[in-house]
């Protein structure tokens, strides 16, 4: 089991903050390949990656970052602080 | 060294009391919500990832203090809603010099912008907006190597 994170948009499109998935996934494209399969609002939210970041275990990874040992994956738009 | 990430306001001179002491320079920089142009924000809603973002900001610190010699470094940054003219964020470093102070200032500021895990949502009478990444934050992060 993983735990799958969403933040601003992203939660907003997806509809919940977290939710935990059994996944053989190997990595995190593979992942969201697999959440897109599911229902539509996941194929609308992960429409354009360009304006996606993951964070994986808590810390920004690339698509093809491995989860083969990951507990956390987190899903989110290009941040806004400071 | 200092990071916090707090719902609550922060008084300056009291986050500031000791820091720095013995260093040649200080930097501040507080960061405050800023109105749309033609005013109209309600409010700024900022969310953030709880587990990431101290660990994150903590990491920017090190490197920080790894290019520059730094004495002391506070990073404030609040969540939650706030209104136009309370701060939001504060950044202060202590250096010999003033040349390290304020790159090390610049640094963070840049880097908190768009790799600590924040997302701002502006509230208007007309709605909601989430606040877009700008590519001018990229090409600023891109200056530093």
């Amino acid at each position: 089991m993983i735990d799958i994170l969403y933040f601003a948009w992203m939660r907003e499109r997806i509809g919940l903050p977290k939710e935990q998935v059994e996944t053989g996934a190997a990595t995190v494209a593979d992942l969201i390949d697999e959440l897109i399969a599911r229902e539509e609002r996941y194929a609308v939210a992960f429409a354009d990656l360009r304006a996606i970041r993951v964070a994986v275990d808590q810390v920004l990874v690339g698509f093809d970052a491995p989860i083969a040992k990951a507990r956390e994956v987190a899903f989110f738009p290009p941040m806004t602080g400071g | 060294m200092s990071v916090r990430v707090q719902a609550g306001d922060f008084d300056p001179a009291e986050v500031l009391a000791g820091f720095g002491t013995g260093a040649g320079a200080v930097v501040t920089f507080t960061g405050q919500v800023r109105d749309l142009d033609g005013g109209g924000l309600l409010r700024m809603e900022i969310e953030h990832y709880p587990a990431m973002t101290e660990p994150a900001i903590a990491a920017m610190v090190a490197e920080a203090r790894r290019r520059w010699s730094l004495s002391d470094v506070l990073v404030i940054h609040r969540f939650g809603a706030l209104v136009p003219g309370e701060r939001i964020m504060m950044v202060a470093t202590a250096a010999r010099h003033r040349a390290g102070a304020f790159a090390a200032a610049e640094f963070l500021m840049d880097y908190l912008k768009s790799r600590a895990p924040f997302w701002k949502k502006e509230i208007t009478e007309a709605g909601a907006t989430w606040v877009e990444g700008k590519d001018a934050d990229e090409v600023a992060l891109g200056r530093w190597g």
